[in-house]
């Protein structure tokens, strides 16, 4: 394919595009994420022998998508243009799609979706409760492109939001514009990326980097990949705009080296962005210069801050320095370096297309905005929804959770994994919210929330999240290194049976050295859940060390 | 793993030594780990001590020094599959196949790990196989495929 030169021609690609499609062309889209491949691993072959075996190869488009995010009745397959959804899809059923609902235009009733709460149907996608109820601003392109096909993005308005921003704006409107929509990093911090990007081009060395955190390195966060995988041209858009607001012409997705579908997809798209002009030298021939390179995490979970994510890229061990200067100033080799999150990125496009005053109707004050939430554990449904921030922590644990199994009460909610902390059921009502949760004690992390039902020891639970800190700690400084570990001796004893009079106040003790002397983060949030239990469960604690005695009948050396 | 191998991986990254991760991690993905010799090359190719190639493969969870078996078995153990019963897939597991995670069998046949998150958190406990997840099926059942 020519490449693309100006701002018109990018119009005139996505036209050609469209004109050369069928609107009423069938098409079947397969969800592809990584919780339905697994089940019906070869469904796209099926299809595609199924379509031939009623001559009708090359009449219906059968398209692999990114995750659609209702993991729980998955696998999916969503037939367009009408939009038909079926649920729980196997191979066998297969045969049957093609012969009742492509050939005879008729739905394969079983198959749709039914409401457990009101036993009501719902035939399109976008009828389904869970996906009407979301604001999928960044999802919900997911369904309708193939992420391998550069194509389908263009044909939805991609690369428009990097065209305004190269032709129609100087570097610093697009910084204004990114701060005034007051967009805030989702790895984890909520640290206003804006000001990040100013730091970086303004920090005196001439060469800058950018970054796409892609690590997802805390366990049930799966929003990042889903995303990547399922849209990676949203995410490359976004970072070339930032690149061009900050001055950078080189940047990294550091990203996992285990999800082989995330990987080609990356590749393909920064293979086909560069073909058509929009990645290289010379972006759309607005002289502007940009170039990616890909990295990886192989397996370790702190190469996702930022100093050891940096040092990785340099081919280096990942362990974090010391921040007396920040990354945003000296990162990788020393340079200025302006790292953010998949799901930061992916926010650009939108922010420079429809324009700051716009995002800020979305969401609450001082966050701005959709949040994907990945939700797993005690809960009925397991699943990835877009929600605005502001919108309760009940509503998606009930609403998109469906609430939770087995006739069993809620006993809490877990932001943030090992870094994160824990709320009773009864602060359920909180809304999500940068702020507002991590005055409670529950950082969002990077959005993975865990849910708790009755049966939960969260004696068990602390002790779980200091044992994976323990694996994970880099070693390089003593407080984690050494601190973890005895917390985590004390909390396994605790559980054993074995804990005395006087541990909660060792426990607190150590935290706070911890927290304060540690390197880097997760050395100093390392304490954080424990904390919070202790605040909002202390009798369990209590009732662990002085009567030997475990409340949710979960540990197994105690009653 | 020959020196023509080992080559042709490094010079797809034009020799530079900031590239050492990706290069064992090729390295890694073709010969399914990394043996002593095939880093002291990659070392003097690419002008990099010894002693920083060896902190690189043994800090990196994923990267081996011992030989894999034929089958790596992967056991999550993340948060969302620990409420599911990853402990008691993992016992299973382990009764069945007689090796730890880390270790190999004596036949070669399996290896088995264990490790975080694969994002597949609806299907959890998750336990892949060759990178594919045996969904809906015993711990038996799925290792018996791959006898
Ligand atoms: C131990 C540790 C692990 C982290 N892992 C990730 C990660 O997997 N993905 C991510 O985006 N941020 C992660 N972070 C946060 C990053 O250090 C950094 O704050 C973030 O990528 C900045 O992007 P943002 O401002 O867009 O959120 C981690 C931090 C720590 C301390």
């Amino acid at each position: 394919m020519a490449r693309i030169n100006s701002a018109a021609e990018l119009e005139e690609r996505r036209l050609g595009i469209l004109s050369k499609r069928d609107p009423n062309k069938l098409c079947i889209a397969v969800c592809n994420g990584n919780g339905c491949s697994g089940r019906n691993e070869g469904i796209i072959s099926v299809f595609t022998e199924e379509l031939g075996k009623q001559s009708l190869d090359g009449k219906v488009d059968v398209r692999a998508t990114g995750c659609h995010g209702f993991c729980e009745k998955g696998p999916f397959v969503v037939i367009y243009p009408e939009e038909i959804c079926y649920t729980g899809v196997t191979l066998e059923d297969v045969p049957e799609i093609v012969a009742q609902t492509v050939v005879g235009n008729q739905v394969v009733d079983r198959l749709v979706y039914t409401d457990p709460a009101t036993g009501e149907k719902a035939v399109r996608q976008s009828d389904i409760p869970y996906y009407k109820n979301q604001t999928r601003l960044l999802m919900g392109n997911n369904p309708m492109i193939n992420p391998k096909d550069i194509d389908e993005y263009l044909a939805l308005g991609g690369y428009a939001g990097l065209s305004k921003a190269l032709f129609e704006m100087t570097p610093e409107q697009v910084l204004e514009e990114i701060k005034k929509a007051n967009l805030r990093g989702r790895g984890g911090g909520g640290f206003p990326a804006g000001s990040k990007w100013e730091t970086t081009r303004n920090a005196p060395e001439k060469v800058k980097y950018v970054i796409v955190n892609g690590h997802e390195g805390e366990p049930g966060a799966f929003m990042d990949r889903a995303l990547f995988t399922g849209n990676p041209h949203l995410v490359l858009e976004g970072l070339i705009i930032g690149a061009y607001a900050i001055g950078s012409h080189l940047g990294f997705i550091y990203t996992r080296h285990d999800s082989p579908e995330l990987l080609a997809n990356i590749r393909t798209a920064l293979k086909q962005a560069e073909e058509y002009g929009l990645l290289g030298k010379d972006i759309m021939g607005s002289g502007f210069d940009f170039e990616v390179e890909v990295h990886f995490d192989i397996g370790i979970f702190v190469s996702g801050e930022s100093s050891a994510l940096m040092r990785s890229i340099e081919g280096k061990a990942p362990e974090p320095t010391p921040k007396y200067i920040r990354t945003s100033v000296s990162g990788i080799w020393g340079k200025p370096s302006n790292l953010n999150n998949i799901e930061t990125w992916a926010n650009v496009p939108q922010i420079i297309s429809k324009g700051s005053e716009w995002y800020s109707t979305i969401g609450t004050e001082r966050s701005k905005g959709t949040k994907l939430i990945s939700f797993f554990g005690n809960v009925c449904n397991t699943g990835v929804v877009e929600v605005p921030f502001g919108t309760s922590l009940k509503e998606i644990v009930y609403g998109f959770g469906g609430g939770i199994p087995n006739g069993k009460k809620l006993k809490a909610v877990h932001f943030g994994g090992a870094m994160g902390g824990s709320l009773p059921a009864s602060m359920i009502d909180t809304p999500l919210d940068f702020d507002g949760l991590a005055k409670v004690g529950a950082q969002i992390g990077a959005g993975a929330l865990m849910v708790l039902d009755e049966d939960t020891c969260m004696v068990d639970l602390a002790r779980f999240f200091m044992k994976f800190l323990s694996e994970e700690s880099c070693g390089k400084c003593v407080p984690c290194r050494e601190g973890v570990r005895q917390m985590l001796n004390i909390l396994t004893n605790i559980t054993e049976g074995k804990g005395k009079e006087g541990d909660i106040e060792l426990l607190e003790e150590i935290s706070e050295v911890v927290g304060e002397a540690a390197l880097c983060s997760l050395g100093r949030t390392a304490p954080a859940p424990l904390l919070g239990m202790l605040n909002y469960f202390r009798d369990e604690f209590e009732a662990h060390i002085k009567e030997k005695r475990c409340p949710a009948h979960f540990c197994k050396n105690l009653q | 793993m020959d020196n023509a191998a080992i080559d042709h991986i490094i010079n797809k990254y034009q020799g530079q030594a900031r590239f050492l991760i990706q290069i064992l991690m090729e390295i890694q993905e073709e010969n399914r780990w990394l043996p002593r010799e095939v880093l002291k090359t990659v070392s003097e190719k690419l002008d990099v001590s010894f002693r920083q190639v060896m902190r690189i493969a043994t800090m990196y969870k994923t990267f081996s020094l011992v030989p894999k078996g034929h089958n790596e078995i992967h056991i999550c153990m993340g948060n969302a599959c620990h409420v599911r019963g990853a402990e008691r897939l993992l016992k299973e597991v382990q009764e069945l196949t007689g090796i730890k995670p880390g270790e190999t069998d004596s036949d070669g046949k399996f290896s088995l790990e264990i490790g975080c998150c694969r994002g597949n958190c609806c299907s959890g406990p998750v336990m892949e196989i060759g990178g594919k997840t045996q969904d809906k099926m015993s711990p038996a059942e799925a290792l018996k495929n791959y006898e």
